[in-house]
């Protein structure tokens, strides 16, 4: 255990994607770096030009394909570096955040933040209690072959078909 | 595609907690990758001739470096490739310093994740085209937000080499806070002597057209060609025909405005010049202590006047500029240090702060330099100077140094001397900060020659006692309580940003720090430049500074203003959006998001809408490609497929059948 | 005005403060104000229980928010400081979850809603409002010079009390101006005045409370107003030891500034136990009008 990231090196590293933009997230992650602010290592970065760029589709494919985790961050609202950016990208993240347990997945795998270039303590910090929390989630339930559904799940809606609660495609497949 | 990798050990930087060649060995399994190799330091000499060997001998296409931030050495890395003869747009690069090596400790679990950054490097980079700048005109004019001493010194630099330089400031005259100093350390000179011709020269340039009472109301545009609204708030007084006569200052009834000039030590007229050597001499109106603005009667002003300049009606005026560059010299502001409730700021006349002492020293200021306590006007003989007031202090969120105060101490404690000389001075501090040519010789001086009794430790509180104040505190050498009965206590007030500085950091596009001050490029290697191209910095409001270094960053920042304008066309950058046409099905939702109206609509041959961007326009920012439901604009260099090939190399579904 | 709070008296208002507790109800009931005892409260733990730890001095505290909470007393209201700071540090700790399981596991309950604590000082000024104290003045404290003494704990930390200025409260001084006294600006009105030193170093408290009884006399006043019951016992207790040690020969009579609050409604000596201060303050009462 690392007394300070309070993170379990020892355990297996778990997937977790960054999205962050260039002019404050990355740089704050890089004022970071020179600070030597110590950090877990699960976090793997994927640099974009502004946090607006950011296709909650990108999100989706990495939370479907595997990911444990994913962060987003940006620049603060109202000092973008292209002005208004991040307005567009918190209203596309909050509407993919409500949006996720529709999909069957923990919202909780999913966080947006803002840090700026000179906040790398802060970087420090959310970064360490995102990986905290994600590897208090454990790993993400992997995707099963087959109709996409186990054995559980089958039962479950099967008895939900019996009972009339479920959707006529649940049925369809069920029967 | 064939691909080159190359792993830095940047000495021990990466090295000491990165197995840099087995990063290179294994990105040797990577699709595309051909050659391979990991160097001690890619961004030296030899380190960019290895990487220029390599792409001719192993004819490579695109190269990745894992190094360090790509916001301190692309550009670097970019120019090694092209001298290779390929395209600036050909590299990938891995942080895999600041974002690995640096913050994690454990050797294993560095060498996977670097290897991993390198793997999403190289297979963004199999997607990368070769990209084209295109050139654009640059309007060779600079705007400098600022008349102190930086922003004074850039606009004369600027201008004495041919550029017409236009200077924004908020107050009605320029000179900043230097004007109201009495003199400067070490050297005790005059501070209006030396500031003073500098002022002159930037009214009488013909290459400076000065905004005085003005702020910066919108700024658009970008590097070379920025569109600037400058408001010019009402003075009341039509400064085209104000000869700064003065005979309406004299006749003003209203003489209890709040004088900021003087920092509040003493009052002056509605209508006022607020010091002599004012530039723009001009009279202006404080609105909310002139008579006929308040009530509607009075007007004495308007009837003395000789030159008929008196303006009741006059409003706010915007005015827009064009310029290619923006200096932001905005200086700094006192601390609050009313918070100080122990110190009694604000609640006993004779604490004063660091400035309204200055005000009171200089022979222009309110007392003729005569100091004076400002309760019943006799002369102070024990003066205590309190240090760090809103520096060095956590608990009022102000952790940092401010850098000149114990310097200023010295020469007030010394000036004091020079007036008073049966007074003695009394300085708190905590450690005495003085690096600086002459600096240390002169606290020194003000010690060894003058007397001046330096107590190492802080003050607990201050209150009256009869006339005098009691300052209680701490002697931490002596290990001992201590009592000061003073007459006048002055607090050397740390600083902190502008007024409203954050708010023009979010105009200019540039960040900016928890405390307001202004964000360099690079700490070191970049400190006027900013992260917006175009933008430089000046003086304080990049973070407290002396009058020297103001003066050298003035300089520094007109120097980069010269060198953007040394070309005449900019190369615009070509990371910027491009219209499938093919895809596009006019719906135009790209027009409506895009910040910067880079999108126009367009009819092809068969009258279809079709959006088309404007290259030198566009910025980058990318927000159309997320907005358009058919993926056909698309911002190079960050297209839907390279990240989402970033994505696929990083999570890869393991389907279990 | 109908008022009805939790009053948590503390055990000095049952032993060394009996008429700061007596004032102070007797002025409530003159403002309308309904004081509702916490039922069956205990000990706040004082100095030594916090001094030793912080969870038990949590947990008594604790206790007596609860049973507050559960009598359905949103406010609970005490007159001394000490209380006053160990009801609101441990409400202010068991906000941190680890904290509050350490209390809970003392405690063996829940501690699911705690009442929230106010000086009384802090309740005059924002429940009741200066301006219906005003309004209940029947005999004003005109000619009355007083320096209003607020003891160093009243307002710190600033961030667990959260009213009033630290270090240069002005709560009580607008108080009495309302009830029509003379306030001088007291520059000591934060300063310690001893405190509980008054045991093993009666030097120290000689030393300092006689530098609070110095300047306020040097401001000419006619007396001092405190809101806490050491304060109160150090300066007027202990003047006689700090003019022996001191060599001064005051004679300030130290109120509490319910007893005041108290006279200026029409409330008579006994009413507001005038006859438990050791310095006379019949003189300047009687100077002043006021008996």
């Amino acid at each position: 255990m690392s007394a300070r990231t309070g993170v379990l090196t020892e355990g297996r590293e778990l997937r977790i994607v960054g999205f962050l933009c260039n002019w404050c997230s990355y740089g704050g992650a890089d004022t970071a770096g020179v600070a030597r602010f110590e950090q877990p290592t699960d976090l793997r970065i994927i640099r974009v030009p502004c946090s607006g760029r950011i296709d909650p589709l990108f999100i989706m494919r990495a939370l479907v394909s595997g990911a444990d985790g994913v962060l987003v961050s940006g620049c603060h609202p109202r000092d973008c570096h292209y002005a208004e950016g991040n307005y567009y990208a918190r209203r596309r993240l909050e509407l993919l955040k409500q949006f996720l347990p529709i999909t069957g997945i923990d919202p909780q795998r999913f966080e947006y933040t803002w840090v700026s270039a000179s906040e790398g303590a802060r970087w420090q910090d959310v970064v360490t209690k995102f990986t905290n929390r994600i590897h208090d989630l454990g790993p993400a339930p992997r995707m099963q072959g087959g109709s996409g559904y186990d054995e559980l799940c089958l039962k479950q809606i099967e008895e939900g078909v019996k009972q009339g609660a479920a959707c006529p495609c649940h049925k369809e497949r069920a029967l | 595609m064939r691909i080159g990798v190359f792993v830095c050990h940047c000495g021990s930087n990466i090295a000491a907690t990165v197995d840099c060649p087995s990063v290179a060995e294994a990105a040797k399994l990577f699709p595309d990758v051909v050659f391979a190799t990991d160097t001690m330091y890619a961004c030296s000499e030899p380190g960019q001739d290895g990487i220029i060997q390599a792409i001719k001998e192993h004819r490579l296409d695109g190269c990745v470096v894992a190094s360090c931030s790509p916001r301190m050495h692309e550009p670097t890395f970019r120019r090694a490739l092209e001298r290779a003869g390929l395209n600036r747009y050909m590299l990938e690069m891995a942080n895999i310093r600041e974002h690995v090596s640096w913050i994690g400790k454990n050797k294993e679990l560095n060498t996977g994740k670097a290897t991993e950054l390198v793997r999403i490097a190289a297979e963004k980079l199999r997607l990368n085209t070769p990209l084209f700048a295109n050139q654009f005109d640059v309007t060779k004019r600079v705007l400098v937000i600022g008349g102190g001493v930086a922003g004074i010194q850039a606009a004369l630099d600027c201008a004495d080499a041919g550029i017409q330089v236009i200077m924004v400031e908020r107050e009605t005259s320029i000179g900043g806070k230097m004007a109201k100093l009495d003199k400067t350390f070490p050297t005790v000179d005059c501070s209006s002597c030396i500031l003073g011709p500098k002022m002159v020269d930037v009214a009488q340039h013909p290459n400076i057209t000065l905004y005085a009472a003005s702020e910066v109301e919108e700024i658009s545009g970008y590097v070379g060609n920025f569109d600037v609204k400058v408001r010019r708030k009402a003075t009341y007084v039509n400064w085209a025909s104000c000869t700064g006569c003065g005979l309406c200052m004299e006749k003003c009834p209203s003489k209890k405005s709040h004088d900021a000039f003087n920092e509040g030590v003493a009052t002056t007229t509605a209508i006022n010049i607020p010091f002599p050597q004012a530039i723009p001499k001009k009279a202006a109106i404080n609105p909310e202590f002139c008579m006929k603005l308040q009530k509607g009667k009075c007007g004495v002003c308007a009837k003395v006047c000789p030159t008929k300049c008196i303006d009741f009606e006059q409003q706010d005026t915007i005015v827009s500029e064009k310029v290619g560059a923006i200096v932001a010299a905005t200086g700094y502001d006192l601390f609050d240090w009313t918070v100080y409730g122990q110190y009694g700021a604000g609640r006993y006349p004779d604490v004063v702060t660091s400035l309204q002492y200055e005000r009171m020293m200089n022979a222009s200021g309110p007392t003729s330099g005569h100091i004076q306590r400002p309760s019943d006007g006799r002369e102070p003989k024990r003066v205590v100077f309190i240090q760090c007031v809103g520096s060095r202090d956590k608990s009022v969120n102000r952790p940092y140094c401010s850098g000149f105060c114990c310097m200023y101490t010295a020469k007030q404690a010394v000036l004091t001397k020079d007036h008073i000389p049966d007074s003695d001075s009394y300085v708190f501090y905590m450690d005495i900060r003085s690096p600086g040519k002459g600096y240390d010789e002169f606290t020194r001086r003000a010690q060894e020659q003058y007397g001046v009794q330096y107590v190492r430790g802080r003050v607990s509180m201050v209150y009256p006692k009869g006339d005098v104040l009691v300052v209680r505190g701490a002697d931490t050498l002596a290990g001992t309580q201590v009592e000061v009965e003073a007459d006048l206590v002055v607090l050397a007030v740390g600083v902190e940003a502008s007024k409203g500085a954050a708010h023009l950091a979010e105009k200019l596009r540039i960040s900016y720090d928890q405390y307001g001050f202004f964000m360099e490029s690079h700490p070191k290697l970049k400190p006027v430049e900013t992260n917006t191209a175009g933008v430089y910095l000046a003086g304080c409001s990049q973070g407290p500074k002396d009058i020297p270094t103001s003066v050298g960053q003035g300089s520094a920042a007109a120097a980069k203003v010269l060198t953007l304008f040394a070309k005449d066309k900019l190369e615009s950058d070509p990371q910027v959006s491009s219209v499938n046409q093919n895809r596009c099905v006019g719906c135009l939702k790209c027009t409506m998001t895009c910040p910067f109206g880079a999108i126009k609509d367009v009819k092809d041959r068969a009258g279809n809408t079709k959006a088309e961007v404007i290259e030198t326009v566009c910025q980058g920012c990318g927000i159309c490609t997320v907005t358009c439901p058919h993926g056909a604009i698309q911002l190079q260099h960050f297209t839907d497929n390279q990240i989402l090939a970033e994505v696929n190399a990083l999570c890869q579904p393991e389907l279990e059948f | 005005m109908t008022l009805t709070i939790g009053y948590y008296p503390g055990c000095s208002g049952a032993g060394t403060s009996v008429e700061y507790d007596q004032s102070t109800r007797a002025v409530c009931a003159r403002l309308g104000v309904t004081l509702r005892d916490v039922p069956d409260w205990s000990c706040c733990g004082s100095t030594p229980a916090h001094t030793v730890n912080h969870v038990l001095s949590a947990a008594l505290s604790a206790r007596n928010l609860e049973l507050a909470a559960q009598a359905g007393l949103e406010v609970v209201t005490t007159p001394c400081p000490s209380c006053l700071a160990n009801l609101r540090i441990a409400g202010h700790k068991m906000e941190q979850p680890a904290f509050r399981d350490d209390v809970r596991a003392l405690l063996e309950t829940e501690c699911e809603t705690l009442a929230e604590t106010k000086s009384t000082l802090q309740v005059m000024v924002e429940e009741v409002g200066l301006d219906e104290v005003q309004a209940r003045v029947t005999k004003p404290l005109a000619g009355l010079r007083v320096a209003c003494y607020y003891g160093c704990i009243m307002n710190r930390p600033p961030e667990v009390m959260q009213f009033d200025d630290p270090e240069h409260p002005m709560a009580m001084d607008n108080l009495l101006t309302a009830c029509g006294a003379e306030v001088v600006p007291f520059p000591l009105k934060v300063e310690c005045c001893g405190a509980a030193a008054g045991m093993p170093r009666k030097d120290i408290v000689a030393e300092l409370s006689g530098r609070l009884l110095d300047t306020a006399a040097g401001l000419g006043v006619d007396a001092i107003a405190t809101a806490c019951p050491l304060c109160q016992m150090n300066l007027d207790l202990r003047q006689g030891q700090a003019n022996a040690a001191r060599g001064t020969r005051h004679a300030i009579p130290v109120f509490y500034f319910t007893q005041l609050m108290g006279l200026a409604m029409g409330l008579s000596a006994r009413e507001v136990g005038l006859s438990k201060l050791v310095v006379n303050p019949k003189p300047c009462l009687e100077r002043a009008g006021l008996l």
